[in-house]
């Protein structure tokens, strides 16, 4: 069996955002990125895939972006990816999600893969849309926001989350694609031995040119913070001065103190 | 300018987000159609045309057929926009309608804006103004961030038959799990999020909690890794609680968070991230480290 992993690299969500020159994305510098949340439910499911199979399949992890992605890559490559494919492409941010589902279907679409997993969404632009796009364009089948996974003999058992905590069963026949919700698995943290063997494991450059012919379907005219609403109260400073200014303001407005 | 709005019906009932995309409408102006996979007996309180195909004959979750209903409305009605919730049901379905369309999909908009729509990014900390580029589009909706809207009236229900069965197999639904807490009675609520930092601190925030003569309460990613149990988890996959009170610790405010506890009476949040999008629901915005402050305030209260 052969299995495609998507994955982005995303900054941390803890950081702080400002627009960039092109004051349609977030200026870089100062960020620190790591593997979008989401993809990691994703690179586990795959490699739990590939332990219960066995060694003969093969587990292909997919990155499109700048040079710095290869991190998120290696990542993948050291919970137990077996090889890495690098899309090379500095403008990635400026690329719309139908454009990033282009390029991944262009590089799948002759590789016979029989299972593809994604994450639900990125956190940084949470569209939600490359995974069921790409599955769209490759005409394969396809369920999302995952949060049970079960594998038997060409057929997936999936069990996809709905509102409310309710769950929706699926079966669906390989080839297909399944986007991964968080809860789905608990990702493993890559070990000191499979970090080392990690780095022998081949990543596999590609210009973005050779796979893209698709134009962009939107466009973002900028990127902001929201309109601050509500004023709510904001406390800063020493812990004890803190505790008492709470302690007031909660017996002034509450009923919960006296 | 023409939206066709996709309803959502789920487990044998007509659901309120519908309602919500008819708030969208009204506040995009112009003409509506709805279409609807659901039922005879669950007519929405809508006037206008209604596109009504048979849940029990198509199935709640069958994209490939929905698609093909949809395509068949598109057809008829040449909207300019297809418009779902941004929800299991709809973040599942406008990629595959947008693909066949190939057309422009804005995902989860939270208002509209000059010439195009608002957002959110960066785990809502953030906002973006997005344009479609093309002539139709598929527009996805935040669940919430429109008013619930009951246009009333009778539709005028035009029948669509769906044939055919689809790639997929939808084997049934598994009930939400037993509620251990029944956090909606709680008159306080102390909810853990991850900025608690792992297991071992969530006794200081279930100690809080007991200080206050409240619950504990936690964020989903404090469940997921088993820290909490999922009985606590608030928000839109968990439970939705309006407190007297409701203390955030270390939780940044995430939408699907923020479903859940946002009609609480008053909101205290803790975090050491001034900018964090808790800060837009929260009364008080307590900047601190929530493992210093929490049990200082814990101590404060037994005295
Ligand atoms: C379909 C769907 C359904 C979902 N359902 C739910 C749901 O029901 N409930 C839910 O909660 N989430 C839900 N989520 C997940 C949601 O999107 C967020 O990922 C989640 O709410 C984030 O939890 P958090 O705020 O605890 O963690 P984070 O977003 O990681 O935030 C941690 C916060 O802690 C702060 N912090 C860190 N250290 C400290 C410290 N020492 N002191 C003080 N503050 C600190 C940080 O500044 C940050 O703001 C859902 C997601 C999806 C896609
Ligand atoms: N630049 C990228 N490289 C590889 N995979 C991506 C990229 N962007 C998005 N994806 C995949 O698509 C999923 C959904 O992303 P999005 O549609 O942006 O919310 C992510 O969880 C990834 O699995």
């Amino acid at each position: 069996m052969k299995i495609l992993v998507c994955i982005k690299q995303v900054p941390d969500m803890e950081s702080r955002f400002k627009p960039n020159g092109s004051g349609v994305w977030f200026e870089e510098t100062d960020l620190a990125f790591r593997m979008n949340e989401y993809d990691e439910y994703a690179v586990e499911q795959a490699v739990r895939l590939k332990e219960q199979l066995g060694d003969a399949h093969e587990v292909t992890v997919l990155s499109i972006g700048p040079d710095r992605v290869v991190e998120a890559i290696k990542k993948a490559l050291a919970m137990g990816c077996d090889r890495g494919v690098h899309v090379q492409d500095p403008a990635a941010s400026l690329k719309d999600p139908w454009q990033i589902a282009a390029i991944i279907a262009a590089y799948a679409r002759d590789k016979g893969f029989d299972l593809i997993f994604t994450g639900m969404q990125s956190q940084d632009r949470g569209s939600a849309q490359v995974g069921v796009t790409v599955a769209e364009d490759l005409g394969l089948p396809c369920t999302t926001t995952l949060v049970g996974f079960a594998y038997d003999n060409g057929t997936i058992t999936a069990k996809r989350e709905l509102e409310g905590g309710v769950k929706g069963v699926v079966r669906v026949k390989t080839p297909a694609l399944v986007t991964c919700q968080l809860g789905l698995n608990v990702p493993r943290y890559p070990t000191l031995p499979n970090i080392m063997k990690a780095k022998k494991k081949e990543i596999e450059a590609i210009p973005v040119g050779d796979l893209l012919r698709e134009e962009a379907r939107t466009a973002t005219a900028s990127f902001h913070p929201p309109a601050k609403k509500g004023g709510g109260i904001v406390l800063e400073g020493e812990v004890g001065a803190l505790v008492d200014q709470l302690v007031g303001i909660l017996k002034d407005k509450t009923a919960v103190l006296r | 300018m023409k939206a066709l709005l996709i309803g959502e019906y789920r487990e044998g009932k007509l659901l309120d987000t519908t309602y919500e995309l008819c708030g969208f409408a009204a506040q995009l102006g112009g003409e509506s159609a709805m279409l609807l996979v659901g039922s005879e007996g669950q007519l929405p309180d809508y006037g206008g045309t209604l596109y009504l195909a048979d849940a029990a004959a198509c199935g709640e979750y069958n994209p490939d057929l929905h698609k093909k209903l949809i395509l068949e409305t598109v057809a008829r009605e040449n909207p300019d926009y297809v418009v779902f919730v941004h929800s299991s049901y709809g973040w599942d379905l406008a990629p595959r309608v947008a693909a066949a369309l190939k057309a422009a999909q804005v995902s989860e908009i939270v208002a509209l804006a000059d010439g195009g729509f608002e957002v959110g990014c960066c785990n809502a900390k953030m906002r973006r103004t997005v344009k479609p580029a093309t002539s139709k589009a598929v527009l996805t909706i935040q669940a919430g961030a429109f008013p619930v809207t009951r246009p009333g009236g009778t539709p005028r229900v035009e029948r669509l038959a769906a044939e055919g069965s689809g790639t997929l197999e939808f084997v049934g639904y598994e009930p939400a799990e037993a509620k251990g807490v029944d956090l909606t009675r709680a008159e306080v609520i102390v909810s853990a999020g991850r900025g608690v930092g792992k297991k071992e601190n969530v006794p200081v925030i279930a100690a809080l909690a007991k200080a206050l003569g409240g619950e504990l309460g936690a964020s989903r990613p404090v469940v997921d890794a088993g820290w909490v149990d999922h009985s606590h988890q608030v928000g839109t996959t968990g439970q939705t609680v309006s407190p007297k009170l409701y203390v955030a610790c270390g939780i940044s405010g995430a939408i699907q968070h923020l479903a859940g506890m946002k009609k609480s009476d008053f909101i205290v949040a803790i975090n050491k991230d001034k900018d964090a999008p808790i800060g837009e629901v929260a009364d008080v915005l307590v900047v601190a480290d929530v493992l210093q402050f929490a049990p200082a305030l814990t101590a404060r209260l037994a005295k």
